[in-house]
């Protein structure tokens, strides 16, 4: 019996070193950070902003940004751009057959973006365009090759070149803000987007250690139990 | 042959045991119903399609009424003429409940002569308090309703009648008055329907 | 005669009451009291005690899912994002509904590899262990069919894949798929009758035959880890096997225990790790079915891979993928020869000798192998140098796969040679328990 405990472990233990997938890119790590509300609700004005145009997000509920410390009045002054009443999901007007026919391509629904490609990855990619006169935006992007996706923020990060032989990215032409600046737009942005993925990821990691904790009550009580009844068994 | 000692039950920490066990695993499976029971409430897509509905009443004509919906129920809001108003008294011998005794028909603040916030603006649920129909304005005095009539409402399913503030007369099918729903005014033209001072 | 009809008011009454009209205090100690099981159970017979508990999570969740969830193409995907957000706890039964689903299967593997080394289908269990291998087999089709109807990337595009695995039936397979289906490719009409099999053909037949197991179980009694019969030693006197004991209270609270550490598995993952690393929940999942749009790896969920990969690894015959599936199949079949493959005298792997052991090892090394390589693609690690004779260019990880696919299916082919040659050991009388 020992053998095959040594087995399992040997098993488990190989398995969870080459079991979890491997990305072939390399991404940077996202500034993430779901207490720091501040950087949510930058995160939030961004969203509706620059990407709630193209991209809806139509699972999230405007009123849900309570979550993140905005009040029904501030949502409704501030930033209820696409609905009426602040109980309305973040739809758009544009249909998916008019995309399609000026963009080529469907922009996809934002709503759990996060939980598809992965903070690392939609951070990095807000920060992966570079200048490509061959592209039909004259945009192209490291993370996701040939995009159809126009580089909405380009004023703000200003204009990058890919440096083909060491496939790096240079700022040739600043833009508005600086490069720390723009990371940290993009941080709050891709934080944001991580709340909206999972807005009850907080509560759930909040409920886990109360329900955790009595689980262990519950165990210790259990064992005492067998313990006492077994006392009988000889 | 082992010790007698050994032998015996310790029945005190038994109990205590099952009983401790007992009551934390019941805890466990109370606490685990909250949550279950409460995925069955109304939810945030439920909440906003029943959320207060804002009307413009400034175009309201003296006498004449509009029907607006809330919470997938016809709402009719009616501007009482003065002289509407004033024939609410006549009819309090006539009804099955002239103070608004059964309080559960409307909101505190409209427990008042006029069943309103503004005397002239009445807010009713326009849904028959008998078995659900939607009764027909009939806020002229007289014309088909005979002689005797001064104003109201008319459910034609089983013949119940209201006045002008939504009272129930006697002799109607339907036991108790039209039902006053929470509102409140934002300003001097919006209406809010569904949401009051009250919390 | 007063006195008698006084006592009838107790609650002695009651219970005299019901037993007049339905068997209630025998079934108490038939199947509770004096139902005896071995009395020494390891760690191994936790595991059918937290599948009931599993069914019951999973049915109690499952309803409550039902209550939200819309099983039509066009919403189904949003319905689950509505339980998730605006339903009032939705994220947790949506997690407790999918932790459940993976942990099933775990529970499920451990309670069957008990059986592998304990000899558990060995006459006279035969018809138990029967009854099993048709729960396995039921559970399969309920989590095939449960993960088509959140509707993403990989539930769509793994539901093709299995569907059109039919179609290489000969002969009958296009039509057999296209029945399934109900459509000419996976749509709206697939999802909606997979919901209907998920919610209610499933879960009845599962409880159907998870009662008729219990029964048989109580039919014969629980083996036990020495693979001794308990029934064959009884207590002269009482009648009672000497080395058994009251199921309750003694096993009642030892699985207490069990349900305990389950519990707080089950809570580890549901509050902290719900997408375990994604393989309970994949990444690709969260993107919304596109049938034309195929994802660049399509794999089934992590409880299915190792009949994935031997499926995979069976290369096609006169351009037919049939060898293929017919493996995949006969890879899960094979478990309900088991009784009838073991020759050997001995029940319990403790008194079994080494060819049966260096055997069980070897399965189980082939299972995760197998297992683990079903989760990649297939040129996770490259092709071979062409120069290589016979497996020239083909893919490592194929390679792989076939052997340890041969060493799968060997286990049991060659079963009835090597139990029967085995050098077991002299099985004592009575069990083993310190």
């Amino acid at each position: 019996m020992k053998i095959l405990t040594k087995l399992f472990l040997i098993i488990i233990f190989v398995y969870s070193s080459v079991g979890f997938a491997n990305e072939h890119l390399i991404l940077d790590k996202a500034p993430i950070d779901l207490n720091d509300q501040a950087s949510l609700q930058r995160g939030a004005k961004i969203f509706i902003n620059y990407c709630l145009n193209c991209h809806s997000a139509n699972y999230m509920r405007y009123n849900r940004l309570k979550d993140i410390g905005l009040s029904d009045n501030l949502i409704k002054e501030n930033l209820l751009f696409t609905a009426e009443k602040v109980g309305e999901p973040m739809k758009i007007a544009m249909t998916k057959k008019d995309a399609k026919d000026w963009f080529g391509a469907n922009p996809p629904d934002l709503s759990v973006e996060v939980r598809a490609r992965g903070a690392d990855w939609i951070y990095s990619y807000l920060r992966g365009y570079y200048r490509d006169s061959s592209r039909p935006t004259g945009w192209n992007n490291t993370v996701f090759d040939k995009t159809a996706m126009p580089h909405i923020l380009w004023k703000l990060q200003g204009d990058q070149k890919l440096n083909e032989e060491h496939h790096t990215l240079e700022l040739v032409k600043p833009g508005t803000l600086s490069v720390k600046e723009y990371d940290a737009f993009v941080g709050d942005l891709v934080n944001y987007l991580t709340f909206m993925s999972e807005p009850s990821k907080l509560k759930r990691l909040h409920m886990g250690y109360y329900v955790l904790l009595f689980l262990g009550l519950l165990l210790v009580l259990t064992i005492k139990l067998k313990k006492e009844f077994w006392k009988d068994i000889k | 042959m082992a010790n007698h000692q050994d032998d015996k039950i310790d029945k005190k920490k038994r109990s205590f045991l099952i009983a401790a066990t007992t009551v934390t695993g019941a805890i466990g499976a109370g606490a685990i119903t909250v949550p279950f029971l409460s995925s069955m409430t109304p939810s945030e897509r439920a909440k906003a399609a029943g959320a207060p509905v804002e009307v413009d009443v400034s175009k309201i004509e003296a006498g004449a009424m509009i029907t607006t919906e809330w919470r997938g129920q016809p709402v009719w809001i009616i501007n009482r003429s003065k002289a509407m108003l004033d024939s609410l008294k006549k009819n309090d011998s006539n009804l099955s409940d002239p103070n608004l005794d059964v309080i559960s028909q409307q909101p505190s603040y409209c427990k008042n002569a006029t069943r309103s916030l503004k005397p002239n603006l009445l807010v009713l649920v326009g849904i028959c308090t008998h078995l659900g129909c939607s009764p027909t304005a009939k806020l002229q005095t007289q014309g088909d309703m005979g002689e005797n009539w001064n104003g109201g409402f008319f459910c034609p399913c089983h013949g119940s009648k209201f006045d002008l503030a939504g009272r129930v007369y006697k002799g109607s099918p339907a036991p108790i008055n039209l039902v006053v729903p929470p509102h409140k005014y934002i300003n001097e033209t919006t209406l809010l329907i569904g949401e009051d001072n009250k919390g | 005669m007063k006195t008698e009809i006084k006592t009838k008011k107790t609650k002695g009454g009651l219970m005299a009451w019901i037993d007049e009209r339905f068997p209630l205090s025998s079934l108490i100690t038939n199947h509770l009291t004096e139902y005896y099981a071995p009395k020494n159970f390891n760690f191994w017979y936790f595991f059918g005690a937290l599948a009931l508990l599993t069914l019951i999570l999973q049915l109690i969740t499952g309803l409550l899912l039902t209550m939200h969830y819309k099983p039509d193409a066009e919403l189904a995907f949003g319905s689950v994002e509505y339980i998730m957000r605006d339903v009032s706890f939705g994220w947790l039964i949506r997690y407790m509904h999918s932790t459940g689903a993976s942990l099933f299967f775990v529970v499920i593997y451990l309670h069957m590899f008990k059986a592998l080394i304990y000899g558990s289908y060995k006459n006279p269990r035969e018809l138990l262990w029967l009854f099993g291998v048709s729960i396995f087999l039921c559970l399969m089709g309920e989590a095939f069919f449960g993960y088509l109807l959140p509707w993403g990337q990989m539930s769509y595009w793994g539901a093709q894949v299995i569907v059109n695995l039919f179609s290489a039936i000969p002969f009958v397979g296009p039509d057999l798929s296209e029945w399934l289906r109900g459509d000419y490719l996976v749509s709206d009409a697939t999802l909606n009758r997979f919901f209907a099999f998920h919610v209610i053909a499933l879960p009845l037949a599962l409880c159907g035959l998870v009662f008729l197991h219990l029964v048989a179980l109580h039919e014969v009694g629980s083996n036990n880890p020495d693979g001794i019969e308990i029934k064959k030693n009884l207590d002269k006197r009482t009648n009672i096997p000497l080395d058994g004991i009251p199921f309750h209270p003694y096993y009642t609270v030892k699985d207490l225990i069990g349900v305990s550490v389950f519990l707080i598995v089950f809570a580890l993952i549901v509050f902290y790790l719900p997408e375990m690393g994604g393989y309970f929940l994949e990444a690709n999942n969260f993107i919304p079915a596109d049938p034309l749009k195929t994802p660049a790896h399509i794999a089934p969920v992590w409880y299915f891979t190792p009949y994935y990969s031997i499926l995979r690894a069976v290369p096609p015959v006169l351009n037919s993928q049939f060898p293929g599936v017919a493996a995949m199949g006969l890879s899960v079949l094979a478990f309900a020869f088991l009784p009838w493959l073991d020759r050997s005298k001995v029940k319990s792997i403790r008194y079994k000798g080494n060819l049966f052991k260096r055997w069980i090892v070897l399965f189980v090394v082939s299972f995760f192998v197998l297992g683990y390589l079903g989760t990649v693609p297939s040129n996770v690690w490259g092709q071979f140098s062409n120069a290589i004779p016979l497996i020239g260019g083909v893919d490592k990880a194929t390679v792989v796969a076939r052997i340890f696919t041969i060493t799968y299916f060997l286990f049991f082919v060659l079963m009835p040679y090597y139990s029967k040659k085995d050098k077991t050991k002299p099985v004592p009388s009575r069990v083993s328990y310190k």
